[in-house]
This record gives C-alpha cells, sequence and structure tokens, in this order.
C-alpha cells in the first residue's frame, strides 16, 4: 500500500528513519563552500527538508563516464544519500536499472510529471559535424538536447566537454563538437568544468539548487565564482617555493623530493581557476601536484590546445594579474606582497557570499 | 513468429551501445552490436608531443581511467626504447591493481547485480533471516539483523515515495528474477556499502597520480616523488625553507594510507564479494550453460615482475586460446603484421585499398565515413556498416578478452592459485569446469581474478617498502626525457591487461610528433561487429539462442551483455590519413 508520496527530503528521511548523519554532512559541505558560519548548518538542513527531491535527468553525450565516476566519489552528500533521499535520479544510463524502451519511458514520464521544475546535467559534448556521429535510441544528441532541455528549470553542464566541450573540440575537432551552451541559448546553465570536475564541486553545485531553488553566482565562464573563484597557483601549498625560486628540474631530483614547485615541469597552476588546491580531491587525499604532478589546466576552455603540457608557461603569471610578473621578478618581497594581494581577495570574495547567502536562509523560516 | 527486438540505450555499462536482435519463436537468431558514439580521439592525438598522449589517451574512458594512460606510456617508451625504475613499475602495477579491484567490484554491484537482483522483492524478506543468510555465506561484520532492519526501512523510505530513480521502471517481478527476497535484501545492502566502500580506495590511486578518475602518469616513471627528507613541511616557514617530508603524498603518512586501502580491498573482496559471487551464481547454475560465444580467448598479459619486456614474468600470462581447447596456448605477437588486424566492412569508417581488407594498427588507416540512417531511426541496416567501433581479429579469428581469458589463460598454465579457487568454485556450485564457458562463468572469472589481484597488491607493496628501505628512490628515468635525444623515427606499442580485457595502444612517431595513433580496446575485441567474412563478435555470438521471455523486459540479453562489462566509450575510435577528405565532411 502506498502512502502519499512524501516528496521532500525531510520526510523521506523520517519516512527511511535513516541517521541525519548523511544529511547533516551535505548541508555541513554546502555550509563550508559558502564559508559560512558552522551554526547556518541547522538553517540549511530547515530549508533543504522542505525541498521536494527534486527530479534529475542526467545526458550523456560524448563523453568518457569519468564525470559520472567523479559524482560516485562523492564523500558529502554521499551517492548513496544523493540517489535515495535527496534527488530522484530519473534517468542516468550508468546507474539506472532499466534499459532501452524502459529507460525512454523513465525520461519521458519524469518530464511530464515535473515539467517546468527538473534539473537537466549533462556531461560530454554534442556533435554537430554530422547528426549520426552521437545517438541515444535512434535520437541525435543535439534533439535529445533540445528536447529535454525545453522543460527544465536550469542546466549544469558537467565536465569540460560539457561546459566548453574538452577533449572531443580539441584540434582538430573531427566531429565538430560543441558545447552544452552552444545549443541551448533560452535556459540558466551553469559550468562545472574539470576532466573530470572535483566531486564536491558537481555535489555542492547541486546542493545550491536544492537549497536555494536557483544557480549560483558564475563568473564570466559561466563557473560557479565559489569553487573557481581563486587560481591553483594562489592557494597552492608549493606556492613559497615558488616565490623562493625553489624548482623541481625532473619528476624525482631533490626538489621534486622536497616538494618545490612544479613551474618548470609545465605546471598551469598559475592560468588555471579550480578548487583542486583547497577542497583536493578523494576526500581530501591530493591533488595532482601534491602527487607530483603539475597542473594541466583541466578545467580551463581549451586547455588541450593550450600548448604541450611538459613545456613551463612562458609568461609565468601574466594570465593571472600583473602584480604576479612582479613577484616572480622580484622574489620574496614581492611574493608577500602577493599573498597579501590574494588573502585580501580572498576575504572580497567571501564577503561577497556570505551575505547572499544568509539572507536567503533567513528568507526560507 | 519473427520480430525485432532493439535495446537503445544499454544501460548500466560505460558508453553508448545499441543491440538489435532478430527474435524467432521467443528465441534469438541473430543480434549485432552497435557503438553509436564517437569522437575521434586518436585523429585528435596526431601532431601532438609523445609525452602528453598518455593524457588524451586516458580521456578515451573515465572508467578504465589507469588503463589507458599506462597503454600510452608503455607505447612511447616500447617505441623510445626507454626503461623505467622499478619502483615506477610497482607504483604501476599498485595503480592496475587498485583499477581492477575498485571496476570489478563496482561492476558487479552497481552495473550487473540489477540483473540478477530484485530490488523491490527485498521489501518482503525477513531482516533476522538475511543475517543468518548472511552470517552463513560470509564473515563481513556487518550482519546483523538490525543492519539489515535499516537497509530495508532506507529502501522502503524510497519506494513509498512512489518515485523510484534509478531504479524506476527497472523490470522488478520479472519472473527469471530468481533470489529470494532474503538474498536480495543483502544484495541491496552490499550494493550501498560498495558504493561507500569504493570511494575510500580510490584513495591509492589519489596519494600516487593525484587524483581519481583520471590519476596522472608520466612517460618514463611515475610523477610521484617520494618524500624522504626529515623536516616537516608547512607553509609560511620563511625564505629559506628547504621542504622534506610531506612535500609529496608519498611519504610515511601516504605509504599507511595505501597499506590500508590494500586491506580494505582485500577484506572486502574476501568477505562480500567472493561470497556474494558465489552465492548469487548458486540460484542462476542455468546460466553456467549459455551466453558462451565464440570459445576462442586472447590475453595479452600483463603486471610484470621483471620489466615490461619479459613476459616470463607476468602475473597474467600472454596467450591465445581456440575452440575451448585447454591443452595448447599459442604465441600472440603484437608486432606481427599478420596477427592482430582491424576490419571496418560493417563500420563507419573507410579504407582507402577497400572496406574489406584487414590492417594492422601500425597501418591503421581510418577514415570517418557515416553512411547510416539519418536521426531519428528505428532500426540500422545490418547488412551494411551499423556501427563506430572496428572489428579486430587474431589471424582471421573473432576472440573473446577479458576476465575469462585471462583466467582460463592461467588455468592452462597451471597457476596454483587460480586452479585452486577454480575447483573450489567448481565444487562449491557442483559443476563441471566447462560451465566456465559462459554468461556467469564469465562473471565468476572476474570475481575469481579480483580474488588474485587483491592478494598480489600485498607483494608489490611490501617490495616497495622494501626498495625505499633499502635507499632505493628512483620513480623517473629522465635519460630520454628531451625529444631531441629521440631518432627521427620511432613506433612501439603499449599494452595492458584492462579489467575488461587486453588492451593496446599502436604509436608512430616522427620528429619527435605523434605520426599515428591506434587504440584497440578490450570492447573493440568483444563488442565489434561482423567482420567481411560474416564472423559475429563475441557480443553477437553470446547472445545467439537466448531466450526472452518478454521483448518488453530483455532482462536475458543484459545478463549476458553486462556479464562482459561494456565500455564503448573505450571501444570506438578512428584514426585518419587523408585529413582533406575528411575535412570535406565535418564542420
Ligand atoms: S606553479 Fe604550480 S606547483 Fe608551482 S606554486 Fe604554482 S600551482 Fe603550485
Amino acid at each position: 500500500m502506498k502512502r502519499p508520496a512524501a516528496n521532500n527530503i525531510g520526510s523521506a528521511l523520517r519516512e527511511a528513519g535513516i541517521s541525519r548523519r548523511d544529511f547533516l554532512g551535505f548541508c555541513a559541505t554546502l555550509a563550508a563552500a559558502y564559508a559560512l558560519p558552522a551554526a547556518s548548518v541547522g538553517a540549511i538542513a530547515a530549508a533543504l527538508e522542505k525541498a521536494p527531491r527534486a527530479s534529475v535527468i542526467w545526458l550523456s553525450f560524448q563523453e568518457c563516464t569519468g564525470c559520472t565516476e567523479s559524482l560516485t566519489r562523492s564523500h558529502a552528500p554521499t551517492i548513496e544519500g544523493l540517489i535515495l533521499e535527496q534527488i530522484s535520479l530519473d534517468y542516468h544510463h550508468t546507474l539506472q536499472a532499466a534499459a532501452g524502451e524502459a529507460a525512454e519511458q523513465a525520461r519521458m514520464e519524469a518530464m511530464r510529471a515535473n515539467a517546468g521544475k527538473y534539473l537537466l546535467i549533462v556531461d560530454g559534448s554534442v556533435p554537430l559535424g554530422n547528426a549520426g556521429y552521437s545517438t541515444i535510441a535512434g535520437v541525435s544528441n543535439v534533439d535529445m538536447l533540445k528536447e529535454v532541455a525545453q522543460g527544465a528549470a536550469a542546466v549544469i553542464a558537467v565536465g569540460t566537454c560539457a561546459a566548453y566541450g574538452g577533449i572531443p573540440a580539441a584540434q582538430p575537432n573531427p566531429t565538430g563538437a560543441v558545447p552544452v551552451s552552444a545549443v541551448i541559448n533560452d535556459k540558466p546553465i551553469v559550468n562545472v568544468p574539470g576532466c573530470p570536475p572535483i566531486p564536491v564541486v558537481i555535489t555542492g553545485v547541486l546542493a545550491h539548487f536544492l537549497t536555494f531553488g536557483g544557480l549560483p553566482e558564475l563568473d564570466d565562464l559561466g563557473r560557479p565564482k565559489i569553487f573557481y573563484g581563486e587560481s591553483i597557483h594562489d592557494r597552492c601549498y608549493r606556492r613559497p617555493f615558488y616565490d623562493q625560486g625553489k624548482f623541481a628540474e625532473t619528476f624525482d631530483d631533490e626538489g621534486a623530493r622536497r616538494g618545490w614547485c612544479l613551474f618548470k615541469l609545465g605546471c598551469k597552476g598559475p592560468v588555471t581557476y579550480n578548487a583542486c588546491a583547497t577542497t583536493k580531491w578523494n576526500n581530501g587525499v591530493s591533488f595532482p601536484i601534491q602527487s607530483g604532478h603539475g597542473c594541466l589546466g583541466c578545467s580551463q576552455p581549451g586547455f588541450w590546445d593550450m600548448g604541450p603540457f611538459y613545456k613551463a608557461l612562458s609568461m609565468p603569471t601574466a594570465n593571472v594579474e600583473k602584480a604576479a610578473g612582479i613577484a616572480a621578478a622580484a622574489g620574496v618581497a614581492a611574493g608577500a606582497a602577493m599573498a597579501v594581494a590574494n588573502r585580501g581577495k580572498k576575504a572580497a570574495a567571501k564577503a561577497a557570499h556570505a551575505p547572499v547567502t544568509v539572507e536567503d536562509l533567513e528568507k526560507k523560516p | 513468429m519473427s520480430e525485432r527486438l532493439v535495446i537503445d540505450p544499454v544501460t548500466r555499462i560505460e558508453g553508448h551501445l545499441r543491440i538489435e536482435a532478430q527474435l524467432q519463436d521467443g528465441a534469438i537468431a541473430e543480434a549485432w552490436s552497435a557503438g553509436t558514439m564517437v569522437r575521434g580521439i586518436e585523429l585528435i592525438l596526431r601532431g601532438r608531443d609523445p609525452r602528453d598522449a598518455w593524457a588524451f589517451a586516458q580521456r578515451i574512458c573515465g572508467v578504465c581511467t589507469v588503463v589507458h594512460a599506462v597503454a600510452s606510456v608503455r607505447a612511447v617508451e616500447n617505441a623510445l626504447k626507454v626503461t623505467i625504475p622499478p619502483n615506477a613499475e610497482l607504483i604501476r602495477n599498485l595503480m592496475i591493481g587498485a583499477q581492477y579491484i575498485h571496476d570489478h567490484v563496482m561492476h558487479f554491484y552497481h552495473l550487473h547485480a540489477l540483473d540478477w537482483v530484485d530490488v523491490v522483492s527485498a521489501l518482503k524478506a525477513d531482516p533476522k533471516a538475511t543475517s543468518t543468510l548472511a552470517q552463513s555465506i560470509g564473515s563481513h561484520p556487518q550482519s546483523s539483523p538490525g543492519y539489515f532492519a535499516d537497509v530495508q526501512k532506507r529502501l522502503k523510505g524510497l519506494v513509498d515515495t512512489g518515485r523510484l530513480g534509478i531504479f524506476q521502471n527497472g523490470y522488478w517481478g520479472h519472473p527469471a528474477y530468481r533470489l529470494p527476497p532474503e538474498a536480495n535484501l543483502m544484495a541491496v545492502a552490499h550494493y550501498l556499502e560498495a558504493l561507500a566502500w569504493q570511494r575510500d580506495v580510490v584513495a591509492l590511486h589519489a596519494i600516487l597520480g593525484g587524483k581519481n578518475p583520471h590519476p596522472n602518469f608520466v612517460v618514463g616513471g611515475a610523477p610521484i616523488a617520494i618524500s624522504i627528507y626529515p623536516e616537516h613541511q608547512g607553509q609560511g616557514k620563511g625564505p629559506h625553507y628547504r621542504g622534506g617530508q610531506g612535500g609529496t603524498t608519498l611519504d610515511v603518512v601516504g605509504l599507511e594510507r595505501i597499506q590500508a586501502v590494500i586491506a580494505s580491498m582485500k577484506s572486502f573482496v574476501d568477505q562480500v564479494y567472493v561470497p556474494d559471487t558465489l552465492a548469487i551464481a548458486g540460484f542462476y547454475k542455468d546460466w553456467f550453460k549459455q551466453g558462451e560465444g565464440l570459445g576462442n580467448f586472447l590475453s595479452y598479459g600483463d603486471l610484470p615482475g621483471k620489466g615490461i619486456d619479459d613476459p616470463s614474468g607476468f602475473l597474467f600470462p600472454r596467450g591465445a586460446i581456440l575452440n575451448r581447447d585447454l591443452s595448447s596456448l599459442h604465441e600472440v605477437d603484437l608486432d606481427a603484421d599478420d596477427q592482430i588486424q582491424e576490419y571496418v566492412a560493417h563500420s563507419w569508417y573507410d579504407y582507402a585499398d577497400g572496406k574489406d581488407k584487414g590492417r594492422h594498427p601500425y597501418r591503421g588507416e581510418t577514415n570517418i565515413d557515416y553512411t547510416g540512417p539519418q536521426p531519428p531511426y528505428r532500426h540500422l541496416p545490418v547488412e551494411q556498416a551499423y556501427s563506430w567501433i572496428k572489428s579486430p581479429r587474431w589471424k582471421g579469428r573473432a576472440m573473446e578478452v577479458g576476465p575469462l581469458a585471462r583466467v582460463l589463460t592461467l588455468y592452462a598454465k597451471g597457476h596454483a592459485q587460480t586452479k585452486e579457487l577454480v575447483d573450489m568454485a567448481l565444487k562449491k556450485l557442483d559443476l563441471p569446469v566447462t560451465a566456465l564457458f559462459s554468461t556467469m562463468g564469465r562473471t565468476a572469472a572476474r570475481t575469481l581474478e579480483t580474488k588474485i589481484l587483491a592478494d598480489a597488491m600485498q607483494g608489490w607493496y611490501d617490495q616497495f617498502v622494501a626498495n625505499i628501505k633499502a635507499g632505493d628512490v628512483s620513480t623517473f628515468n629522465e635519460a630520454l626525457w628531451e625529444p631531441s635525444s629521440w631518432p627521427r623515427h620511432a613506433q612501439g606499442v603499449g599494452f595492458v591487461e584492462a579489467p575488461r580485457g587486453g588492451l593496446a595502444h599502436w604509436v608512430v612517431i616522427d620528429d619527435g610528433k605523434v605520426a599515428n595513433y591506434q587504440a584497440v580496446v578490450p570492447s573493440t575485441w568483444n563488442a565489434g561487429p561482423r567482420d567481411p567474412q560474416g564472423q559475429p563478435g563475441a557480443y553477437e555470438a553470446a547472445l545467439k539462442g537466448h531466450a526472452v521471455h518478454d521483448a518488453k523486459q530483455p532482462l536475458e540479453v543484459l545478463r549476458t551483455i553486462h556479464s562482459f562489462d561494456p565500455c564503448i566509450a573505450c571501444a570506438v575510435h578512428l584514426t585518419d590519413d587523408n585529413d582533406d577528405a575528411f575535412a570535406a565532411r565535418v564542420l
């Protein structure tokens, strides 16, 4: 016998009778992402508990499934919590039980029942070279994207392929691959780039949507500022060595073993905006630079064609800001000044975000 | 009565796969396997720095996130004759081993299990009886009645909302589901536990490669240096601070964590994965009698103990088995022009000298040539080209690759642990050795090789730690790093036994740049279409004869297809020797 649908997270939780640990972890992640005081976890939880389990349709186009794999590595919220209690993942090729017609039916049902309200997540680029380059159930990617986007509340382009074209669009772009934003122009789109994106960044954007019913503030590349507001270089633990001019010259010389800067081995950290150096990967275990390899720049548009990965950036920090160039030239003193400047920038970024989100919370009793 | 069955999308796999089948009186007379997405990564690789190739090749697949990168660095190392330090080989073995264990467990619980486990039936289970069942088959500590009652409550919470999410429209209640409710509940509990377990054990990749998915690799060794200097690492240490322990994640803390991951992998495999496989298989013994297919098996071999150039030190041996004959293992040569060849008779590519010729990957030439129907379409013209996957053949024969091929090769070689494990499983299930040639045999082989790897991990780790203790901290060979030290022309092959089977990348390097790049991957072997002789690929052959109870709920097809663990993004690839002809067709 079916009880009336408990279509919000709070009642789903109560009915499931599970511990609130998962759920509060989810709220804590959100609070941390927005640099909110710990006390706001309760307010977020309250707002979230009233939110219905949002319907999510996930479309995979020209992709490698790395973005989905990354999502499954999410620690807070956990993937189990997400798919059982927090969202209704109504279409997702890699995880869903149904196949073929039954799967397509699930997509249609979700689109009908949640018209105007569901969230569309896309990974992979869309080939425009020929409709036959990528099809699902005999339908071209571009047609399916348009069809599903029409009734979506918003679109999240997960991964660099969906956000900016990614590897299929790398030279010479054999299939005419384009990002989601080249096909959809009448819906809010948030880009969550990375090859793949950090799990907590994917779930953080989801959490924002579930809590506030809208999308976070974006930078000029459509990325949420909270996660993509600072360069890797700004937050890199090897930065003191960069400022001192101490560089690893190969992968296992003394410098490499001491954790010196990887700039000369081609690190693209100075021109890459992402949260790897702060949130790190896989529950904070490491990130590429901490494991000895320079940053590939995977959250930047066109990074595949930004020159060989092991070639040092020619103008060290020109793309970051002019002051950084001075830091490189003038050494330690200027480096210290840069650090202060960056701290200031971070504080400003936090200040810009905190009041908005707290107000948002207060509006929802 | 004759009827066309189409399954598209085939879900719970990696990538975009479509199966079409001709049903004759409720059974499959013919089946066709089609990859429906192409990106052209091999074409994108041309002209690049060969040292960068691994990163591009790695994006062939985010599930097999380690193996394409390793195949790529090995191909370049083979071409340039670069040897890597023993520590780098151990690091790669540990990363490949961890990939297998992670991937096979996720495949079993999250992709394949729902073919055998009726999630909704778990609501009818008695938690106490479930606990008794769990304790009777394994030693996993999470097995109390309260534990299973909690899982059941959580599942009920979901079902009661009337919105099943990823479980929506599953074939629940289908008569081919035969587990009792208690076994279903146990499996659902382990589905959730495996989700939690997997995100923790990828820490090994994060420590050694910086992140997962898509950890980092480097031509000539491993990118991670070993932190050996005792000074403590920290920020704000002043201008003369030199760095030390903690400079990279490979310090004492990282090593301890790797050890913990290896222990966690081993206990999950021993206490949960192996017992669950045997328990579930026991209810589906008829699936040990169908779904075999080709009867030809190929393994490139891998997991070196004495360097990649010495197959005698491989944990997984190299060889080919023909017509189920385990008494002779045929020699395989990846460089020989007449052994491995790819055909495109039924693929959306063209060859300059005709669509019916085969080409060894060094001479690999593919022109993208979509001749299929314009979408939306209902059926593929299977008499012509119908897939983005090519048809590789070994000496003209279609071959199956993967866990079953490896286990059979090990068995044929008389590998003691394999014999012991296979004999134990067969005895427990009361089955003859020929039962391995089947859908469930493939699934069981995957579990058994995971056990072999979970045990081998400790040996590699111990050796690695012993090397460091003895003062060997070398992880990278810089001798041939600079392109100025390379010959003008070079070519090489890099191979890996990937979780889904034999994988190899062939690279041709001219003037320091990639001139040609070809990947023939496990799912190209298994999921490929018919060749010019009309010989079916492994999926197509395995589906033949399957009875399908309800064409609207083709559970039987999914069981056999999933037993191969399809990885379709991997399988589809292209190279192009004729840029002009190509440019006319794309943007
Ligand atoms: S160049 Fe790279 S390794 Fe060096 S400080 Fe910047 S981000 Fe870190």
